[in-house]
C-alpha cells in the first residue's frame, strides 16, 4: 500500500497537515453530502505518519443539514474541525487563507473541484498563490520523503500515475482516483467539535451577477450533416459506419513476420516502449 | 385507320431510358419542344411538360440531380480535389490565444473544437489572429513561412509559438506558466482559451488565471450570442454569464465545430523571451502501474481473449510481457476462464483503449459495439471472414498460440517489456 518503505528507516520530524473540507452535494440526489474528493483529501492526511492533521472549513454553517455534514467528517476520527462561518454566497478563500496563515500549516490539502457552486477548482489554486507556495494538482498519494522534501504520486489519465517531487510548504489537490475515504461513524461524529472562529467574510459579486439553471442535456454533435448538399449525401451522412473500412490481413507470412507486423504497429502506436 | 392510336415501342423504350445515345432526340419529338428554348423575343422559354421522364410503371419521374446519381457522385469527388482558400491576416490588431494540449505532438479532436471557437471569437473581431501556444514539439514539421497544409493552419491558427525546449517537457507548470506570461506580455491576447482536460488545459488555465488575478470560466460547453454556458460543480446546474466578463476560458470537448472551410496561415512567430524559474515541483518520472489494477473502461492497451483461445497460461503470460490489460469477450466469460468484470462489449464494459488487440474473437454485435471508440483494432484469428477482421485496422489470420508466442519473443528480445521489475503497486 505504501508507495516508499524509507519513511521507516529514515522518520520525517512531524508537520502539520491542513485539510480544507467542503459540504458537497450528491451528483444525482443534490443533498447535502461528504464531499467525496474532500474525504479522500481527508482519508490521505489520516493515512501519513507523524503528522498531525487540522481540517478545516470555511463556509455557511448556520444550516442545521451542513453541519450534519461537517459531523460525518468528523465521524472520521476527527476531534475537531475549525470552522470559519461565512455568509451565504461569500468568497472562502480570504477567510481560508487567514486561517492558514495562522496555523502554519507544511501541507495544505483540498479536493480538486467543488460539488455545489460554481466549481472551478480555483481554491487550491488561489491559496497556493496567496501564500507564494507550489501547487500540485491531481494527487493521490503523499508521503513524506525526510528534509521537508514530499513525495506526491499524480494521477494521469487512462490510470497511470507519475511521481513528484516537492519540497514544503504546498497545497495539493486530490483527484478522485486516490483511496476510498474510510466509514464514518455516527457517535464519534456527535462527539467531535465544531470550533467555530470569526474571520470575516467577503461577499462574491460575480456570482451573485450570473443565471443558475438546472444542467440542460448537452445537444449531439451530427456528423456533418449540415455539410451534406443532396438527399443522397445527407441520408449517407446519417448511416454511414465509424468502423475503419477493414486493414491489411495477413495469412501467407510466418508466425514470426506475422509478429514483427504486430509489433511494429505496436511501437509506433506507443503502447511499447523500444529500449534504445 | 388512322384514328387509331399506334405506339412505337422502341421509341417508349428509348423514352424510359435516359442513357440511350437517342433519349434526348426522342424526348424533344414526343415531349414537344425541348426544356428550354429562346424565344422569338429572345427570352428563355421553358416547357415544363419537358421536364423529367416517364418512368417504367408509367409515372412521370424528375430528376433533381441534373443528369445521373452516377455522375453527381463524380462531380462531388471533384469538389474534393479542390483546395481550400487560404485566408491570411497580415497585420493582427488583436489575439485569441489557445494553448493546444498536442498530446503526442498532434492535435487532439478537443483541441481542433477548441480552435474552431477561437475562429468564431476571432472573426467576430476586426484583425484578430489566432494564436496557438505549443509547448513540447510538433510531430509534423513547421516551416518558417506559412503554413496553410499543416494541420495546425488546417484547424484554423494564424499564428503559432512554440515553446519545445527541454525545460518544458513531461510535467512542467511553473516554467509553462512563465511562458504564458510571456505570452501575456508581449502579444496581450483580448483572450485565452483552453481545452479543459485533466492536467494540462485545466491547470494551466487556472495557473494563468491565478497569477493574473483573473477570474477564470471553467467547464465551459457553449458560447452563444455573447454569452458562456458553463457546467457547474457535480454537473447539476448550469452557470450562463457575459463573455465579456472573462478573458481565460476552459472549454469542453465539442464546444464548437473544428474549422473545415479555409485554410490559415499558421505562421510561426518568435518566440518571447522566458525568465527561468526555479523549479519547486520536481517530475520524477511516470511510475510503471500493473495494467491489471487499471479499470478496463480506461485501459489504454487492451489484449482481449475469447474462444479461440486454448492456452490461457500463455494468453495471461502474454498480457504480462506486453503489459496489456487483460479482456475477453462473452464466451470466455461464460466459460469461467475470465472473470465478469474482465467482459469487453455493450453487455460488459464498453472500453475506450487505443489500441485492442483481440485474440481468438469473432467479433458479434455486441463485442464489436463494446470497441467502438477504440483507435487501432488488431485481430488475431483463424477465420479469414469473421466480422472482427472487416472491423480490424490490421487483420493476422493463424494459429494465436504460435504467433502470440513468436510476439513474445520479440518483445523480450527486443527488451522492450516492461516488465514487472521496478513496478509499484497503486492500487
Amino acid at each position: 500500500m505504501m508507495l516508499h518503505s524509507k519513511l521507516s528507516s529514515n522518520p520525517a520530524k512531524n508537520y502539520t497537515v491542513a485539510t480544507l473540507v467542503s459540504v458537497g452535494k450528491h451528483p444525482k440526489s443534490g443533498r447535502p453530502r461528504r464531499s467525496d474528493q474532500d474525504s479522500k483529501a481527508l482519508e490521505l492526511a489520516l493515512n501519513m505518519d507523524n503528522r498531525s492533521v487540522h481540517v478545516i472549513h470555511a463556509g455557511d454553517s448556520s444550516d442545521p443539514l451542513r453541519q450534519s455534514v461537517l459531523r460525518e467528517y468528523l465521524g472520521m476520527g476527527l476531534e475537531r474541525i475549525d470552522v470559519t462561518r461565512q455568509n451565504a454566497n461569500s468568497d472562502a478563500v480570504p477567510a481560508l487563507v487567514e486561517r492558514l496563515k495562522m496555523l502554519q500549516a507544511d501541507v495544505v490539502l483540498t479536493g480538486s473541484r467543488a460539488e455545489s457552486g460554481e466549481g472551478s477548482g480555483m481554491v487550491p489554486y488561489l491559496i497556493a498563490q496567496a501564500l507564494g507556495w507550489p501547487m500540485v494538482p491531481a494527487a493521490v498519494e503523499v508521503t513524506a520523503a525526510g528534509d521537508g522534501e514530499f513525495e506526491i504520486l499524480q494521477a494521469l489519465p487512462r490510470g497511470q500515475r507519475r511521481l513528484l517531487k516537492v519540497r514544503a510548504p504546498f497545497v495539493a489537490s486530490v483527484d478522485s482516483a486516490a483511496a476510498e475515504s474510510r466509514q464514518t461513524a455516527w457517535a464519534s461524529g456527535q462527539r467531535g467539535q465544531l470550533q467555530e472562529m470569526a474571520i470575516g467574510s467577503n461577499p462574491d459579486e460575480v456570482m451573485s451577477q450570473v443565471t443558475v439553471e438546472p444542467a440542460r442535456k448537452r445537444p449531439k454533435r451530427i456528423a456533418s450533416a449540415k455539410k451534406a448538399k443532396t438527399a443522397a449525401d445527407r441520408f449517407k451522412a446519417a448511416t454511414a459506419k465509424s468502423a475503419s473500412k477493414g486493414g491489411a490481413i495477413l495469412v501467407k507470412e510466418s508466425a514470426e513476420e506475422k509478429a514483427q507486423v504486430i509489433y511494429d504497429l505496436l511501437v509506433s502506436q506507443g503502447v511499447i516502449n523500444k529500449k534504445k | 385507320m388512322s384514328d387509331l392510336i399506334r405506339k412505337d415501342p422502341r421509341k417508349d423504350w428509348i423514352l424510359r431510358n435516359r442513357l440511350h445515345p437517342l433519349h434526348e432526340q426522342v424526348a424533344a419529338e414526343m415531349n414537344g419542344p425541348a426544356a428550354e428554348v429562346r424565344g422569338p423575343s429572345g427570352l428563355i422559354r421553358r416547357n415544363p411538360h419537358a421536364v423529367g421522364f416517364i418512368g417504367p410503371n408509367g409515372i412521370k419521374r424528375i430528376d433533381r440531380l441534373g443528369g445521373s446519381a452516377a455522375a453527381a457522385a463524380g462531380a462531388k469527388r471533384e469538389q474534393k480535389e479542390e483546395q481550400l482558400p487560404i485566408i491570411a491576416i497580415d497585420a493582427p490588431q488583436a489575439y485569441v490565444a489557445v494553448v493546444v494540449d498536442m498530446p503526442n505532438g498532434e492535435l487532439s479532436a478537443h483541441d481542433k473544437d477548441v480552435l474552431g471557437q477561437a475562429r468564431a471569437l476571432a472573426d467576430a473581431a476586426e484583425d484578430t489572429a489566432v494564436l496557438a501556444v505549443v509547448f513540447g514539439p510538433v510531430k509534423a514539421a513547421l516551416g518558417t513561412e506559412a503554413n496553410p497544409d499543416h494541420p495546425l493552419g488546417l484547424a484554423g491558427v494564424d499564428r503559432v509559438v512554440v515553446f519545445d525546449s527541454e525545460a518544458y517537457q513531461g510535467f512542467a507548470p511553473e516554467q509553462q506558466l512563465e511562458a504564458m506570461l510571456a505570452v501575456e506580455r508581449t502579444l496581450e491576447p483580448a483572450q485565452w482559451l483552453f481545452p479543459d482536460t485533466h492536467l494540462s488545459g485545466n491547470d494551466r488555465a487556472l495557473r494563468l488565471a491565478a497569477r493574473l488575478g483573473e477570474r477564470p470560466i471553467m467547464h465551459a460547453w457553449q458560447i452563444k450570442n455573447g454569452k458562456v454556458t458553463s457546467r457547474g460543480g457535480s454537473e447539476l446546474t448550469d452557470i450562463t454569464r457575459e463573455l465579456a466578463s472573462a478573458r481565460i476560458l476552459a472549454l469542453a470537448s465539442e464546444c464548437a465545430m473544428p474549422v473545415d472551410e479555409a485554410r490559415y496561415e499558421a505562421r510561426v512567430i518568435a518566440s518571447p523571451a522566458v525568465p527561468d524559474v526555479l523549479t519547486r515541483i520536481k517530475d520524477a518520472g511516470a511510475v510503471a502501474v500493473d495494467p491489471n489494477q487499471i479499470s478496463l473502461g480506461e485501459a489504454e492497451f487492451i489484449l482481449s481473449a475469447g474462444n479461440g483461445i486454448h492456452d490461457w497460461d500463455q494468453f495471461h503470460e502474454a498480457a504480462r510481457v506486453l503489459g496489456a490489460t487483460e479482456g475477453a469477450s462473452r464466451v470466455a466469460v461464460d466459460d469461467g476462464f475470465m472473470p465478469r468484470f474482465r467482459q469487453v462489449g455493450a453487455t460488459g464494459t464498453w472500453v475506450t483503449a487505443r489500441v485492442y488487440i483481440a485474440v481468438g474473437i469473432s467479433g458479434a454485435v455486441q463485442h464489436l459495439q463494446g470497441i467502438g471508440s477504440c483507435e487501432k483494432v488488431i485481430a488475431i484469428n483463424t477465420d479469414a471472414g469473421c466480422d472482427m477482421v472487416k472491423r480490424a485496422d490490421l487483420s493476422v489470420i493463424g494459429d494465436s498460440q504460435e504467433i502470440l508466442a513468436a510476439l513474445m519473443a520479440k518483445v523480450q528480445a527486443d527488451g522492450a517489456a516492461d516488465g514487472d521489475e521496478g513496478k509499484h503497486d497503486v492500487a
